[in-house]
């Protein structure tokens, strides 16, 4: 059978893809820039609009990261207002569930998809901790392994919230005077994080209850999606590490009594569309070049070393010291359990090729996943959907607002004529669209 | 024609030019507003009902609309409204297809983290080119608490106390990131000037705030802070806001003398301005268009800087405000004719707030 492909639009954010010194980038945080990409996407009949946060400004060795983007608006906020200007697009915002309420975050959720008739999703998301927390009124306060207990709790209980009114609640008998059932929305909850009672106030949207995303890598992480979540979103983009991260993942389902089908897989990727391949690889290495300057480079191999290496030159060779474990000389966002055989192979890589570090940061960290003319990109795409890498991409443009114009004017066309993915939208909610029962 | 910028601060010199604002709750202020027959009840839940109000409204020229919410859900009334949407998402709803009415939604902080309101509120003002802000509020009852079930329920005086922390902090939240931060320097690789990002180490009893924003300065610098003082403890913290809107009562002139007095008391340089408002339900469809008109009238020649308008109908009440009484204001002087454009805070004749954190050597 012909897998259908999904796709997603990310707005690019706080990280070294963002190339905002491109002299076409746009503005990070005009609506307009917003708008551009939400209604490029819509044009392309994507599944879904997403944005990413974070909850402090990153840190390098005690002071705020300066190289790449820093700040965007709260997404909440933005994905409400494009609910005005698009019609069919989801709408996804990441929140975190350690420093939210569920009753505010149900509200907030549920009125997101009122709004947009049904086109609201919810990306789960833990980290970090104590520094973090430093912008909230409990402070540090949570292990990871308590920050997926918590999750696990907001979500049942976000969702109980979502389900506490029955589909004939809603009354609105303008003769009788009954708005709602009498009860309707009534709830209570007594976990390990939460103890919580009262009325929801909002009935049902179109589409049930709002999608619900995961993010995280890890075992829990990956037992949390496959027990709750309708989309997973991962880094595994390439084709090997797609195929066996879709396994492993699909492989939960059963234990929760779920289908293979009512959990999508949607890696994160870029795209770089040239005119013929060739052309393609030229682009795209220019944008890695871009992405990765000299001091940015530096700051990644911090991070990977866990130790302050501004005493190197990003020109010269990779540092001969061995990384630190659980450093917080970056702080802010994910570092790496195990430096240690990464470090190994990066050095293997540099010395094969006679690599800078600069040059090995920008080889190693590469995430351009697909590369080429538009029937190549095309091409791929669908081999890794139909191939079980996938079920599709969450494109991750490196240019602000404009990046994905290529790729709807150009990949997508392709993807339809193969009749791999839509000409319309399926129907008005996103559940619809990424083929999911409530 | 006076501007607005000269009638700041409700310094009275001649005859004013009033403020008008309007509210949006559920079908409208009247309980029973969403069973006439011109109402679709359903609109209210996708907020088309609200939408229509809104830039009806703008046509007419109203200055501004604030948002009704509060934490814990409406009740079981019968005859009543038992939904309601998030103001804020509302709010930000109406944005894109509104160009000039400024937008407050009531947010509650008594258990919102202080952080996310702050966050939220500068978002509504980039996303609506300056025209954000918000009616500060507090959650003292039972059900609240319940539903978040992180505190108890504190009294008026103690949670309004918070609020003004909550308040203070983001405002200094809102000057954490200088207005030129963002710098873009491809020479350097920078894309911000970290000398322009500013900690707020902020301590209050109730909480602390390390800083900076995660969103970068809003349009406005400060969006518009209102707060509705329909409690003496609200009255009291409404000392910081830059809009008070005073619910009708035969108090109306004390408090209003009352705010005057503190606003004096806080002096020019603690404050950019302090718009006072009547808030009162109208209702021109049933009292009809002169009633109404004189309603207004009475109520700006008892001193106060403008009218919030809560329309017991909007889907009634509404189309008269803006198609008979608002151009019967302005027939009479009371209101501009000119398009009040810009900012909000241009709209109510607020300063631009000063970043506290710029350095004027700069
Ligand atoms: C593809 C991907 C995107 C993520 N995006 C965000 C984000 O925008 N904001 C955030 O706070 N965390 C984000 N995370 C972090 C996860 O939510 C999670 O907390 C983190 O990966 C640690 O959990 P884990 O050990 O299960 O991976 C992301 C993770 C992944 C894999």
């Amino acid at each position: 059978m012909t897998k259908q492909v999904h796709l997603a639009a990310h707005f690019p954010g706080v990280n070294n893809t963002t190339v905002w010194s491109d002299p076409a980038a746009g503005s990070q945080i005009d609506f307009a820039s917003f708008r551009h990409l939400a209604e490029t996407a819509e044009r392309g009949t994507f599944d879904f609009f997403f944005l990413a946060e974070g909850l402090r400004l990153r840190e390098v060795k005690g002071r705020i990261h300066d190289l790449d983007v820093v700040g965007r608006p709260e997404s909440l906020t933005v994905l409400s207002a494009l609910a005005a200007v698009t019609t069919h697009l989801g709408l996804a915002a990441t929140v975190n569930s350690t420093f939210n309420e569920p009753y505010e975050l149900a509200k907030r959720l549920a009125t997101l998809d009122q709004l947009s008739g049904g086109r609201a999703a919810w990306n789960v998301v833990t980290s970090w901790d104590a520094f973090t927390g430093e912008n909230f009124r409990r402070g540090g306060y949570l292990d990871k392994s308590d920050r997926y207990v918590r999750a696990q709790e907001s979500l049942r209980i976000v969702r109980k919230l979502w389900d506490s009114w029955a589909a004939d609640d809603l009354i609105a008998d303008q003769v009788t005077g009954r708005f709602a059932r009498e009860g309707a929305g009534a709830f209570a909850d007594d976990g390990d994080h939460f103890r919580i009672s009262g009325r929801f106030g909002l009935p049902p949207s179109p589409q049930g209850r709002p999608v619900i995303i995961q993010a995280g890598d890890s075992d829990q992480g990956r037992e949390f999606a496959a027990s709750g979540a309708d989309v997973i979103f991962s880094w595994h983009g390439t084709f090997a590490a797609g195929q066996t991260f879709y396994k492993d993942v699909k492989a939960r389902l059963a234990k929760y009594g779920r289908s293979e089908d009512s959990l999508k897989i949607m890696p994160a990727v870029t795209v770089v569309v040239g005119d013929t391949d060739a052309d393609a690889v030229e682009k795209a290495a220019y944008i890695r070049e871009q992405q990765v300057s000299g001091p940015t480079a530096l700051v990644l191999a911090e991070l990977l070393w866990g130790r302050d290496l501004s005493a190197y030159d990003p020109d010269g060779p990779l540092p001969e010291l061995e990384p630190v474990v659980g450093s917080s000389v970056t702080q802010g966002r994910v570092g790496y359990n195990d430096p240690g055989p990464i470090v190994a192979e990066w050095r293997a890589q540099a010395e094969a090729h006679g690599w800078s570090l600069r040059e090995t940061v920008i080889n190693q960290q590469n995430r351009q996943t697909f590369i080429g003319s538009p029937a190549t990109v095309a091409e791929a795409i669908n081999r890794h959907v139909q191939e079980d890498a996938a079920d599709g991409f969450v494109l991750v443009p490196h240019l602000t607002p404009t990046g994905l114009d290529d790729f709807v004017d150009q990949v997508v066309p392709l993807l339809r004529e193969r009749g791999v993915f839509r000409t319309e939208y399926a129907g008005p909610t996103l559940r619809d669209q990424l083929g999911l029962r409530r | 024609m006076s501007t607005p910028e000269s009638t700041s601060g409700g310094a009275a010199s001649g005859r004013r030019q009033a403020v008008l604002g309007i509210e949006i709750d559920g079908a409208g202020a009247d309980p029973g507003a969403w069973r006439g027959a011109e109402v679709d009840p359903r609109a209210i839940l996708t907020g088309e009902l609200a939408v229509r109000a809104v830039q009806r409204a703008e046509a007419a020229g109203i200055d501004f609309v604030t948002f009704a919410d509060t934490l814990e859900a409406p009740t079981d009334v019968p005859g009543e409204v038992s939904v309601r949407l998030d103001a804020l998402g509302l709010a930000a709803r109406v944005a894109p297809v509104t160009q000039r009415i400024g937008l407050l939604p009531t947010i509650t902080v008594t258990h919102t983290e202080p952080f996310h309101v702050q966050a939220s509120v500068a978002t509504l003002d980039h996303v609506s080119g300056g025209r954000g802000g918000w009616v500060a509020d507090v959650s003292d009852s039972a059900e609240a608490a319940a539903v978040i079930g992180r505190r108890t329920p504190a009294p008026a005086a103690e949670t309004w106390r918070e609020a003004r922390y909550v308040v203070d902090v983001s405002r200094r939240l809102w000057d954490s990131w200088e207005d030129d931060a963002i710098i873009r320097d491809a020479a350097t690789g920078r894309y911000v000037d970290r000398e322009k990002l500013h900690y707020v180490d902020f301590e209050s009893p109730t909480f602390s705030i390390k800083g900076p924003s995660i969103v970068p300065r809003p349009p406005q610098g400060h969006p518009v802070t209102a707060v509705l003082a329909r409690t003496p403890e609200a009255l009291e913290a409404a000392a910081d806001a830059d809009v008070v809107l005073l619910p009708e009562s035969d108090e109306l002139v004390s408090q209003l003398s009352h705010l005057r007095r503190q606003s004096v008391t806080l002096g020019p340089a603690a404050r950019a301005g302090l718009v006072v408002l009547a808030s009162v339900v109208v209702r021109p469809r049933a009292d009809g268009v002169a009633r109404v008109v004189e309603q207004i009238e009475n109520l700006v020649e008892a001193g106060v800087d403008g009218v919030h308008l809560r329309p017991g109908s909007l889907e009634l009440d509404v189309p008269l405000i803006a198609g008979e009484v608002v151009p019967r204001l302005r027939d009479r002087g009371l209101i501009g004719t000119a398009d009040r454009g810009g900012s909000l805070r241009g709209r109510l004749g607020l300063h631009k707030a000063t970043n506290r954190y710029a350095r004027s050597t700069r």
